[in-house]
């Protein structure tokens, strides 16, 4: 057996990681239909060989369920946040090249944003957009970039003054050149690093603002969706509509943040030869 | 265990032999490479005497101060024979003798705690009596005003700087002192003065091994030379031998004496190779007009004219 | 092509020290210029805003009787730093590097001894002597008129030294581009240069004159 040396190790457990997303968002597609049939020969049962995650008062599978509702999120939270990275790229590096007024503008707007508490955004933009999938993925997208886009312009200041940069811009080169060729090479790790962290917090607040009725609708199963039901039902006994939803949903955040640490660990010139 | 007072007399403040650094690297994928920085060097400082290794920058003689210190970063490794005062010089022992016996003067300020006041610092927080007037005294030596003692690393001019950080080795007596790239920039003439300082510090018994691409400093102010090239030692001669070609041994320090802009400015073709790219034999082989077939084995160093040299044809 | 500095003044920070006071002086490009002072007289500075890397606060530097800073796109006038480690991209691959000079000829390559096989790697793979080739030779594009060595050689080993001047010698006087040489190193700017100029921090640069040629400012 081939001794691996630790950057193997975490390349492998990286792949894992990918696996096992792609796993969960498949067989949350299959079980599509049996997460919304309904038996009620079978309602409240307590986890069991059948049905380890038990049934809820519907008699719907709760494993079931609960897989589709994580891909859901999965795939809400994955979506938003990419959008959500780009649009930090895109304004942090603008506030850094494009002079002084593009800078105080687009700082100003960070500065305000931050200033909100963030799921009150969330639920604002969530709202005008109509709620559903299209105000949720919107909403999040839409108030996740300050941090990052913040981050992003203090790295491209300080290329700014990178010798190499200062050549090229003496050697006839444009802006979008520089750009191109100088700084986004550079910011590629923070880019990924931000963006896979994003997806923890994108996760959390899609299950939040649905749990507090302003996302999703009951009708899609998503996380915050069983969570927001499971508590009603609480109060009488069922542990288990709240517990294994709950549990996957901090595996699977746990999972992502765990990944971005990974990648981080891989691209940090500091502990990069470990 | 240190031996008595008697040994120190005897054996040189530091000897190393056969000294190899390497590093492990990922090479821009998943594979782990080795890098070699140091094949093999060979250096003896004796106490009262400076010593320079010469070498380009960049060739990793740098990591000469470092190991010799025990501070190699995390992914090197190390091997060979390291002395100090006659006994070997162990991780543990280097810890202990670090900041003291065996001290290293810092290249420049930034070395220096940014957010502590410059006495405090060199004082190393001792607050006793004995220690204050000692750096009073130093200070008063290197000409510098009580007040530098209250001012910050920052706010120190570029002459002040030099004489604050000879100032941290002096605080203690040590055995050995090694100042990696002393006067980086600096005209001929006030690079003298500061290597004076080492000097003052050789006069008092230390040995001093000064870390430095500058040839010409070397040759002005030290008393013996070491050259170093493509990761070994190539020769070791008195600075008194550079005044001439013809009193150096090595092909190489030859070539180098020729290439200064006040001795012909010549310059042989080629470039100096990376270590890893070598074989086995003379690192200068490749760019040698009396190279034989046996130069591409292991070529061991001997003995010439009160100098040392690794090469099968210098006479 | 003239390269002229007429009263310039500079300083770094708003009330902090002024690097340069009043100073004037002009070369063309057949001359070899050296500047030598110690550390802190403006050496790098006067380099940076040459090549137009800083505005003076006051005064002009123009470039054949235009503004250097009316020049767009490539600037005529280029600068080589200390340390080419600095210089690159370390991302970048060589063969890139050259890439970004102005239309490099072959034939710089091949004389200032850079090998074919250097082109594909990283510069983190290559020695400071061997990066410090790639800088010279994509500062050397087409349009250079005036090349800046600011302390080029310093870092480097005496031979690579040697050769590396060799060469941009040959080069800038087949070429007629103007050349000016930083270096703490007298004898080297006795070996290269045609006039040098001693900088002194209060105003008036001294000069020592070269060879026959009188410096008039």
């Amino acid at each position: 057996m081939k001794k691996r040396n630790r950057r193997q190790k975490m390349c492998i457990g990286l792949r894992f990681f990918v696996l096992f997303l792609l796993t969960v968002c498949v067989a949350g597609f299959i079980c599509t239909d049996a997460a919304r049939v309904t038996d009620f020969s079978r309602k409240n049962m307590a986890p069991c060989l059948l049905y380890p995650f038990g049934t809820d008062w519907m008699g719907r599978d709760m494993l079931a369920r609960t897989l589709k509702g994580l891909s859901m999120s999965i795939l809400l939270g994955v979506l938003s946040a990419t959008v959500s990275a780009c649009i930090a790229l895109i304004l942090g590096v603008a506030s850094a090249t494009l002079g002084r007024a593009a800078d105080r503008g687009i700082g100003f707007v960070i500065d305000l944003m931050m200033g909100i508490p963030h799921i009150l955004l969330l639920i604002l933009v969530s709202v005008a957009l109509g709620k559903g999938w299209k105000g949720v993925a919107w909403g999040i997208a839409l108030t996740h970039w300050p941090s990052l886009a913040r981050l992003i312009r203090a790295e491209v200041v300080q290329l700014k003054e990178s010798p190499y940069i200062q050549i090229a811009e003496k050697l006839g080169k444009s802006k979008w050149y520089i750009v191109r060729k100088h700084m986004l090479p550079h910011l590629a790790p923070q880019f990924f690093v931000g963006l896979v962290l994003l997806f923890p917090h994108a996760i959390l607040h899609e299950s939040s603002v649905t749990f507090l009725g302003f996302g999703l609708d009951a009708g899609q199963p998503a996380i915050g969706i069983i969570l927001s039901e499971a508590m009603q039902h609480l109060v009488t006994g069922k542990w288990w509509l709240a517990l294994f939803p709950g549990m996957m949903l901090v595996l699977v955040v746990t999972l992502f943040y765990e990944a971005g640490e990974t990648l981080r660990k891989l691209t940090d010139p500091a502990s990069v030869h470990e | 265990m240190d031996r008595g007072e008697g040994e120190y007399a005897a054996a040189p403040v530091l000897k190393i032999e056969g000294l190899h650094i390497s590093f492990m690297q990922y090479d821009g994928g998943s594979r782990r490479k080795e890098l070699t920085a140091i094949r093999d060097l060979d250096v003896e400082v004796g106490a009262g005497e400076m010593v320079a290794v010469v070498g380009s920058s960049g060739s990793g003689k740098s990591l000469l101060a470092h190991a010799i210190l025990g501070l190699l970063p995390y992914n090197a490794s190390m091997s060979g024979k390291l002395m100090f005062c006659g006994s070997e010089l162990s991780e543990e022992r280097i810890r202990q003798l670090r900041g003291t016996k065996i001290v290293m003067v810092p290249q420049s300020v930034a070395w220096l705690d940014p957010l502590q006041k410059i006495g405090a610092q060199i004082r190393k927080g001792r607050g006793d009596r004995k220690t204050r007037q000692q750096l009073k005294d130093i200070f008063y030596r290197y000409g510098l005003d009580q007040e530098v003692e209250k001012m910050y690393p920052f706010e120190l001019s570029g002459g002040m700087n030099r004489r604050v950080l000879i100032s941290t080795a002096m605080m203690e007596e040590p055995k050995l002192v090694i100042a990696d790239e002393p006067t980086p920039g600096l005209d001929l003439s006030v690079a003298k003065r500061a290597m004076g300082h080492f000097r003052e510090l050789a006069d008092r018994g230390a040995g001093v091994l000064i870390i430095t691409h500058d040839l010409e400093l070397a040759m002005e102010t030290v008393d013996r030379i070491v050259v170093f090239y493509a990761g070994s030692t190539v020769e070791e001669a008195p600075a008194a031998d550079f005044n001439s070609q013809e009193t150096l041994r090595h092909p190489y320090t030859k070539a180098l004496w020729r290439a200064l802009p006040q001795n012909g400015f010549e310059y042989i073709p080629g470039t100096q190779p990376r270590v890893d790219d070598l074989l086995q034999g003379c690192p200068f082989a490749p760019r040698c007009g009396r190279r034989t077939k046996d130069c591409d084995r292991p070529v061991p160093g001997r003995e010439l004219r009160g100098g040392r040299v690794k090469c099968l044809y210098a006479e | 092509m003239k390269l002229e500095v007429k009263q310039v003044s500079f300083q770094y920070k708003r009330d902090g020290r002024k690097i340069l006071n009043n100073f004037s002086m002009s070369m063309d490009s057949s001359q070899r210029l050296g500047l030598a002072a110690p550390s802190g007289y403006g050496k790098t500075t006067l380099c940076r805003l040459l090549a137009g890397y800083l505005l003076p606060d006051q005064g002009e530097i123009l470039l054949d009787g235009k503004p250097l800073s009316s020049y767009r796109g490539y600037c005529p006038v280029q600068m080589v730093w200390q340390l080419p480690e600095q210089a690159i991209n370390p991302r970048m691959r060589m063969r890139d590097v050259i890439g970004e000079g102005d239309q490099v000829e072959e034939r710089i390559l091949r004389e200032l001894g850079i090998d074919p096989a250097w082109m594909n790697r990283f510069p983190s793979e290559l020695s400071g002597g061997e990066l410090q080739r790639f800088c010279l030779a994509r500062a050397l594009g087409r349009g250079t008129r005036f090349l800046l060595c600011d302390e080029i050689s310093t870092m480097l080993d005496l031979i690579t030294q040697s050769q590396i001047w060799h060469f941009l010698l040959k080069e800038v006087q087949e070429r007629e581009i103007g050349l000016i040489a930083v270096s703490h190193d007298r004898a080297l700017l006795d070996r290269i240069c045609t006039r040098q100029i001693d900088m002194d921090i209060r105003v008036r640069p001294l000069t020592k004159p070269q060879h026959s040629e009188k410096y008039s400012g």
